[in-house]
């Protein structure tokens, strides 16, 4: 098992994790940095505290699983790898590079120890849901987590999951949402508006709990809040800021999906000493 | 091989996806990795056998077969054997996409089952008739797509498709299906049954259409014509060997599927002529959307019966130089 890490050295390393995320996407010339900056906190805390898991042995059956169903913020899950010894960090700068195993989404293909395939939007509860499941015939303790971000959750096979899980009392899964307020095309209130988010799992029969998603302490909280809530599964709600801790990405729907240019990138790591 | 001067006069047997909801409660009792998923239709399908006994190894989706093939995903993720069952239009055409990305991309071991293939489902009319999926689910990289004949051929297919490691699609039919073989009969996934020797031409059928051409075969040999009939229960991947080996030695191919004729069987076996021994061929398919009436008047009306092949078999014949 993995040791787990304090908030202090959480926070230091969701530092690092920043630097790398730019550093590779900028390296590629493509990819997403806003959604993988956004959700750091949220895959640190997952990934360094709360889940149990196993890098030496990353097919360990009753280990916890992550799914990133945003399958775009896929930097932020490979330094979280390779922060965890799952992966080389020297190699994330080959990212979305030909033969890479850090694909331009996540890809069990060149990456075994990832849990799911990801990228086309709205898949991830569906697979969580099963697998959890299996857990549960199993008997084993695995908990299943999986990321969404907020636009995605426009999908409509999300809701389809939503309405299994409560249905089936899958209370191994917890459903984080990435709520940053920003998709592709801009702000999500002006392409297909969400709101109320925390309602529409409710209204679904998931327990429902909204946090600050940069907040440590506050993610360590809700996902024991999520171990302690039985018969029906959780979703956390994080709040948080697209492109978090580079100035000009912040809250800029253009580094949704633009890498940043060679001095952007300078300006950025100046930012993340 | 069906014996020489046998008058072929079938038994109806069971519908293959009754067939199929048999053998998935003994492929339950066989494995307990066995889980099924089925999308409000477990009675069509007949998965409420499986329910009936295994209770704990079944999931009720509701109308939501999207959802229900990536769950699927995700138990196979978790090492459990999947098998997910509608209607062949509703599980195929509504759950592509994750067919595609959580099945096919990551090679995952799901079995997909669906019933009421064809038009042969009758009066319910196109929106419930699957007539695309071997095309949508031979396009697939890494799919098994399975169109078994009968009973016999359904049982057996289903047990080694569950054997199989790897997606697989199984295309079963609501009607009563006449019972082609032997109950003894073995069958591997891939290879296709050689059932009646010939050497004028080859009719290569699957599912419904397997009988017809027996049919077909009896009638064309009182005039003198002789036939070989294959049953290619393994749509993809395709027995190359026997479609090389039948276009050398007839040099004319009729295919004949309850499909559509673009994407289907047909252009498959073509492909594999056309890189072996080049021969003419026919096809004995559809051609657009049917409409409601009873499977009999169906079949007749959009050309899926003996008649049909035994013309296909004519032109063909008149084509061979």
């Amino acid at each position: 098992m993995l040791q787990k890490k304090t908030v202090p050295e959480m926070q230091a390393l969701a530092k690092r994790m920043r630097r790398e995320i730019v550093e590779m996407i900028g390296a590629a010339k493509s990819g997403h940095p806003g959604g993988s900056l956004s959700a750091v906190e949220l895959v640190v805390t997952l990934y360094f505290d709360v889940m149990r898991h196993d890098p030496a042995n990353p097919k360990w059956p009753d280990r916890d699983r992550f799914i990133l169903s945003k399958g775009h913020a896929a930097p932020v899950l490979y330094t979280a790898m390779a922060e965890a010894g799952y992966t080389p960090r020297d190699q994330l700068n080959t990212l979305r590079k030909l033969g890479s195993m850090y694909q331009g989404h996540p890809d069990v293909r060149f990456l075994p120890a990832l849990e799911a395939s990801t990228g086309s939007l709205g898949e991830g509860v569906s697979l969580a849901l099963g697998m959890a499941l299996a857990a549960r015939l199993n008997g084993s303790p695995s908990r299943t987590y999986v990321m969404l971000g907020d636009g995605e959750i426009q999908e409509g096979q999300v809701w389809e999951g939503a309405m299994f899980g409560a249905y089936h009392k899958v209370d191994n899964v917890v459903a984080i949402v990435d709520y940053n307020g920003i998709q592709l095309d801009g702000f999500v209130k002006d392409i297909m508006e969400v709101k109320p988010l925390a309602d529409k799992w409710r209204a679904f029969g998931w327990h429902a709990i909204e946090i600050d998603g940069h907040d440590i302490p506050s993610i360590q909280a809700a996902f024991q809040e999520a171990a302690r809530t039985k018969g029906v599964p959780t979703a956390v709600i994080a709040h948080t800021v697209k492109g978090k801790g580079v100035s000009f990405m912040e809250n800029n729907p253009k580094f949704h999906g633009t890498a940043p240019t060679p001095d952007e990138l300078k300006l950025a790591l100046q930012e993340l000493q | 091989m069906i014996p020489a001067n046998t008058k072929f006069d079938p038994k109806l047997g069971m519908a293959t996806r009754e067939a199929f909801g048999k053998a998935l409660v003994e492929a339950g009792r066989r494995n307990k990795d066995v889980v099924v998923l089925d999308a409000d239709l477990s009675k069509s399908t007949y998965t409420s056998l499986f329910h009936h006994e295994f209770p704990d190894r079944f999931f009720s989706c509701g109308i939501a077969e999207a959802n229900m093939v990536a769950i699927a995903a995700g138990f196979a993720y978790a090492g459990k054997i999947p098998v997910a069952a509608s209607f062949s239009c509703f599980v195929v055409n509504k759950g592509f996409e994750q067919l595609r990305v959580t099945v096919a991309y990551p090679n995952l071991n799901v079995k997909i089952v669906g019933t009421h293939s064809g038009i042969s489902i009758g009066e319910d009319g196109p929106s419930q008739m699957s007539v695309e999926e071997t095309a949508l689910a031979c396009s697939l990289p890494g799919f098994v797509v399975l169109s078994p004949a009968d009973e016999v051929s359904t049982t057996a297919l289903v047990h080694a498709a569950i054997h199989h490691v790897g997606p697989v699609f199984i295309r079963t039919g609501r009607m009563k299906a006449p019972v082609v073989y032997p109950a003894e009969q073995k069958f591997e996934i891939g290879k296709a049954v050689e059932l009646i020797d010939g050497s004028d031409v080859t009719v290569i059928a699957t599912g419904l259409l397997v009988a017809e051409a027996i049919r077909a075969q009896e009638a064309l040999e009182a005039q003198g014509i002789s036939v070989r009939v294959i049953d290619f229960h393994t749509v993809k991947p395709l027995d190359r060997e026997t479609i090389a080996r039948a276009a050398a030695e007839t040099r004319a191919i009729v295919v004949a599927e309850e499909h559509l004729v673009d994407g289907g069987l047909g252009v498959r076996v073509a492909q594999v002529v056309a890189e072996t021994h080049p021969c003419v061929m026919e096809f004995v398919g559809l051609q657009t959307y049917a409409e409601s009436g009873s499977p009999e008047q169906l079949l007749d009306k959009y050309g899926l019966m003996s008649r049909d092949v035994i013309a296909a078999v004519h032109r063909v014949l008149a084509r061979k130089k």
